[in-house]
């Protein structure tokens, strides 16, 4: 098996997904092409450079419809001999995108991929695709199916995470991610956007607020509704963990991972192809993991992810130095962090979507991009990055510097 | 045989009207639906026939499908039973689409014979669905008419394209209340849901629908769904509207039912995959669902005990013979508490004359008064009148005298449950009363043999145990005491028919069958309490399970100063062969501690201030901590399930119950044990007896000998019998 190397990362600011966010204005095609037509630029590709480009993106509908992945190729400066594909594994799936391309490396499919992902949620809303988990009572009966928010409530109910711990996390967050900010250590991948023009239009993480304990206790509980009332998911999440009397309502849009828009790209392939290019390779893949775990608590997707993808390494999980965990929801760190008895000191150490929000397609590759700048920032040697996904699964990545 | 007569009138209308002979109610049977399909081969090719009005020649038009029907479907192709139900299925659905088409040119969309519904009065099920067939649907305008499709009540679903149908009409929030709660509403209601189109007049039902029929045109011939621009109201499932309908709908029926009843899913899936393809498609789909679901267990042992069995026993099948009908022409009750008001109540309620005493003239007034509270619910809920309300409460006289119980036919007696207080009121009451009179106790605990030990005429005295409230619960449960005769056993009988519930006969026993099931029921919960079992996990097996209630909720509402009661009598009673495992130590706790359970607003659970229960007691978590290692949640389900019906086993096996029809009829109306089951004794089958004696071997080693496979069990496993194969010999039932 030959093995697969990062030679570089790139990524564009997080713009609030929402009609009033700084990156509503650019189509997801846009998105994808500039930060495509940006790893390009920065290596010097041209032609047949990569075999692939493996592209996460969850609402494949609208303009994200009909192979993003594809269309993407052709609004950007790439070589029209370079196909594209699609790839939704939920929220994981920019860093499914890398992982396939690194497997796919790994197994002498191709000298090397272009692989991330994009998500403009200010554009396409998540869920406007549809899909039968939700409705379809052969599935959703058999499987007891709850919206994750839901999930990521039972999750603080079941393993006795209150308001508070979720609280204090979400301040933790954003202020991790605002020292990073303010130590410019997003800055190795991060670009800044910029119109046709050469305008900029968007330079940095726009959601990074101030925020405290007080002001984050005055928001409402986003899932108590249609948890306690209509159409009363409780029961349904109570069906399946009957020890729980009822569910705590404890998540809310502050200490959950923000809508956003953005996109992020990176440049995977062999020793070779490094040479060929005259690249330097910054990281290899130790190990790739992905798992299906029960579909009703949903996102404690990573902790099967993590055992997996570090017995595929032949590591422990003291022999990780760093780690991203994203931030979906504040009980899915906490839990990670009961689980494995983890530092918090060595998970996400520049915040994570709760402060910079969570483009569903991108997260994946935006995080590793994140593990891997902090890696070289603070010399760590080994990182983990993993994520929970929706109706049930995991995923996760071991890489190490070189 | 003729059931559906067809003739042809002068202005040319096709009359079929549905008169199945020497019945009272028609009932859709094979013979039925080939005749139908005939008589529309016959109206459809005849050029003198402009339009086809369907009718019936009885007071209402159908109750249904004959369940024969699908029993002989089944066999029909051999070893595939599922096969044949489709294709028999698939008949019916043939035979209403030609009504729908009624030759209509598929292209044109032109010439169709029209074809008019013309309801007489109820209508239930096929009595429905073969109406939302034709082109428009007359019924006349009666509020005692019921008409809708129940089936779900039976554990199966509208199987005739009534789902699909009635989906395509309304919308699926709208049809929701109909296909999943089985509503029966009167023809005005009907029409204000949008089902039925026209009310009329008793002598104007034909006219109209005829003159309809002669004066609709191509337009008015083609169903909704048949329109190309049809859309479904609320929307498709993969319509923004429709999407949070279905979402929606697929959490309240799972948390209705808690997963327990198979129908309400199969019947959501037929809906779901229905609306998202061309009608006959959306039909077929249908059928394979309605299949799924008759091919089930569940809904066999649903249709047995709700259906067949429950009609049987109301019918008289347990009743002595060769007694003449022992109707109820005057009652008297003693004691006008809680439950001699609820008796007179629905006593009178039936229009039978009422002589209610109590030793004070108040106490007897206040009884009437809970009766006339009753009727003004009635009254504001526009379920009865003023005439009826001052009717049924003057058949009520409250009174202290003894002599007033002269001229009864039956005495219900509901004093203090002690045999010393109940023995004088006997002995009182027989010296006032005729000879024929029958005495009967309203005892939950006390053995009717020893009360019987007081009267004169023994084999007059019988138990009629009602439930509380009295007026909403269905069963009643009649207690033979060693002597009693067939004529107390008729009369009780003929009085509960009179009163509309439904009876089981049972011999003398401790607690008689239903409270002999619940009582383990109960103190299994409190012993798992005990044994520092997750409280939650115990409620909520049992709401899996399929009970109204878990045990300790249902411990909450009889009271716990009961439960201790009956813990120190059974003591008391069985001295040594008490068990020693018991969860007493829970309920003698939470009786120290003054929580009683609803009425002091504490018990197991917590209330606020206005008696509402919110969570489980914390205080339980302190004196019995939750263990570390729980149990499996099968477990749990295993103990709570089997501490009842092992009980139900034993009361058959000791001949405390004669019927195991009984038992199972009794135990869901009685306590609402697990209808989806059919009952304690369909359960077992259900499971198989080898699995059931399998879970007792495994209990009895974990949690002591109360789990040991009674021996009847133990011998039918070997013999690999079932307890409706063995003891009921019965087509239907089977």
């Amino acid at each position: 098996m030959l093995d697969a190397y990062i030679y570089d990362t790139v990524r564009t600011p997080r713009g609030k997904g929402k009609k009033d966010g700084t990156l509503h204005e650019v189509t997801a095609v846009g998105l994808s092409s500039r930060i495509l037509n940006e790893l390009a630029k920065r290596n010097n590709l041209s032609g047949h450079a990569v075999e692939d480009v493996i592209w996460g993106n969850v609402t494949q509908i609208g303009e994200q419809g009909a192979c993003l992945a594809r269309s993407a190729v052709l609004g950007s400066d790439l070589d029209e001999s370079i196909p594209g594909v699609s790839i939704n594994r939920f929220c994981a799936s920019g860093l499914e995108a890398v992982n396939m391309a690194a497997n796919q490396v790994r197994g002498g499919a191709g000298d090397a991929f272009i692989a991330g992902g994009v998500e403009s949620m200010s554009r396409v809303p998540m869920g406007t695709d549809g899909g039968a988990i939700a409705i379809d009572p052969e599935l959703t009966m058999k499987n007891y199916v709850v919206p994750q928010g839901i999930s990521a409530d039972i999750i603080a109910t079941k393993f006795g995470f209150s308001r508070d711990d979720c609280d204090a996390y979400a301040v933790e967050s954003q202020n991790r991610a605002a020292l990073a900010e303010a130590e410019n250590r997003f800055s190795k991948s991060r670009i800044s956007l910029k119109d046709q023009n050469g305008i900029p239009i968007l330079a940095k993480d726009e959601m990074i607020r101030k925020t405290d304990m007080q002001s984050l206790g005055s928001l409402r509980p986003s899932f108590k509704d249609m948890g306690e009332v209509m159409p009363g998911f409780d029961k349904i999440g109570i069906m399946r963990y009957p020890e729980l009397e009822k569910i705590n309502h404890v998540h809310h849009a502050g200490n959950s991972s923000g809508i956003a828009d953005g996109s992020a790209a990176i440049l995977i392939g062999t020793e070779e192809y490094g040479k060929k290019y005259n690249l330097k390779p910054r990281a290899k893949f130790k190990a790739t993991s992905r798992i299906g775990t029960d579909p009703t608590i949903m996102l404690t997707g990573p902790i099967p992810a993590t055992e997996r993808v570090l017995k595929s390494a032949g590591m422990e999980i003291g022999d990780i130095d760093l780690f991203e965990v994203n931030e979906a929801f504040a009980s899915v760190v906490l839990r990670f962090m009961q689980a494995f008895d983890a530092d918090h000191n060595k998970i996400n150490v520049n915040g994570g979507a709760i402060a910079m929000g969570h483009p569903l397609g991108a997260t994946g590759a935006i995080i590793l991009s994140t593990l891997l700048d902090e890696m070289e920032r603070s010399d760590r040697e080994t990182g983990l990055a993993t994520l929970c996904i929706g109706s049930g699964m995991g995923a996760a990545t071991i890489i190490e510097r070189v | 045989m003729t059931e559906f007569k067809y003739s042809i009138d002068s202005d040319g209308v096709a009359i079929i009207s549905w008169d199945v002979p020497n019945k009272t109610m028609n009932v859709m049977s094979l013979e039925g639906l080939n005749e139908l399909d005939k008589h529309f081969d016959s109206a459809l090719s005849d050029d003198k026939v402009k339009g086809i009005v369907v009718t019936s020649g009885k007071r209402d038009f159908a109750g249904g499908m004959d369940l024969n029907v699908l029993a002989d479907m089944k066999t029909t192709q051999g070893e595939n039973p599922a096969l044949g139900l489709f294709n028999g299925i698939m008949q019916i659905h043939k035979l209403l689409r030609k009504i729908e088409l009624a030759g209509m040119n598929p292209k044109t969309k032109k010439g169709a014979k029209p074809v008019a519904a013309a309801i007489t009065g109820t209508a239930a099920g096929i009595g429905l669905e073969l109406p939302l067939a034709c082109h428009r649907i007359f019924a006349i305008d009666n509020e005692k008419s019921k008409i809708g499709l129940p089936e779900i009540l039976v554990g199966i679903f509208p199987g005739a394209g009534g789902t699909t149908r009635l989906v395509r009409k309304l919308g699926a929030m709208n049809a929701a209340p109909f296909l999943l709660e089985g509503k029966m509403l009167s023809p005005s209601k009907m029409k204000l849901a949008g089902i039925i189109d026209e009310l009329t007049d008793k002598n104007d039902l034909l006219s109209r629908a005829k003159a309809w029929v002669l004066n609709a045109t191509d337009a008015d011939c083609i169903k909704p769904w048949d329109d190309k621009s049809y859309k479904m109201p609320g929307g498709e499932p993969y319509h923004p509207n429709g999407y949070m309908t279905f979402a929606g709908a697929s959490v309240m029926v799972n948390s209705k039912t808690q997963g327990a009843f198979p129908a309400a899913k199969a019947l959501l899936s037929a809906v779901y995959e229905g609306a998202q393809v061309p009608f006959e498609t959306a039909l077929k789909i249908e059928a394979r669902w309605f299949t799924k679901i008759l091919m089930n267990p569940s809904s066999e042992s649903m249709i047995r005990s709700l259906f067949i069995n429950k009609e049987a026993l109301e019918k008289g099948a347990v009743r002595p013979k060769d007694i003449p009908n022992q109707k109820v022409e005057k009652i008297g009750i003693i004691g006008a508490g809680m439950m001699g008001a609820g008796i007179s109540y629905v006593s009178a309620l039936a229009g039978i004359k009422v002589v209610l005493l109590d030793m004070k003239e108040e106490d007897a007034q206040k009884g009437k008064s809970h009766a006339e509270n009753l009727l003004n619910i009635g009254v504001k809920r526009k379920k009865i009148d003023e005439k009826k309300k001052s009717v049924v409460l003057d058949l009520i006289t409250p009174t202290t005298k003894f002599e007033d119980l002269k001229d009864c036919d039956l005495i219900v007696e509901a004093v203090f449950e002690d045999p010393a207080v109940k023995a004088e009121v006997t002995k009182k009451v027989e010296a006032i009363i005729d000879k024929n009179c029958i005495f009967a106790s309203n005892t939950s605990t006390l053995p009717i043999t020893s009360l019987a030990s007081a009267s004169k005429r023994p084999e007059q005295f019988i138990g009629i145990h009602f439930f509380s409230p009295v007026d909403r619960m269905l069963l009643v449960e009649i207690i033979k005491g060693s002597v009693t005769g067939d004529m107390a056993v008729a009369k009780a009988l003929d009085y509960v028919r009179q009163i509309k519930k439904t009876p089981i006969v049972v011999n003398d026993a401790r607690f008689f069958y239903a409270n002999r099931c619940i009582i383990p029921y109960v103190n299994e919960g409190a012993m798992m309490v005990s044994e520092g079992i997750t409280p939650a996990s115990i409620e909520n097996a049992a709401k899996q399970l399929g009970f109204p209630l878990g045990p300790l909720q249902l411990t909450d509402e009889t009271s716990i100063d009961l439960g201790v009661k009956i813990i120190k009598a059974t003591r008391a009673a069985m001295g040594n062969e008490y068990p020693e495992k018991n969860g007493d130590e829970v309920s003698f706790k939470l009786f120290e501690e003054g929580r009683l359970g609803r009425k002091t607003n504490a018990g197991f659970y917590d209330y606020d201030e206005k008696g509402k229960r919110t969570y489980l007691w914390n205080g339980l978590n302190e004196t019995w901590p939750v263990k570390k290692h729980q149990p499996k949640f099968e477990e749990i389900k295993n103990r709570l399930m089997l501490s009842q019906v092992l009980e139900a086993v034993k009361a058959f096996e000791e001949g405390v119950l004669e019927d195991i029809r009984e038992g199972d009829v009794g135990a869901i109306l009685g306590w609402g044990f697990a209808p989806w089951s059919g009952g304690p004794f369909g359960w077992v089958d259900m499971v198989g007896i080898q699995n059931v004696v399998n879970m007792c071997n495994t209990l009895s080693v974990s949690e002591g000998q109360r789990f040991a496979a009674p021996q009847i069990l133990l011998d039918m496993a070997k013999n690999n019998e079932t307890f409706y194969g063995k003891f009921i010999k019965n087509k239907n039932a089977a």
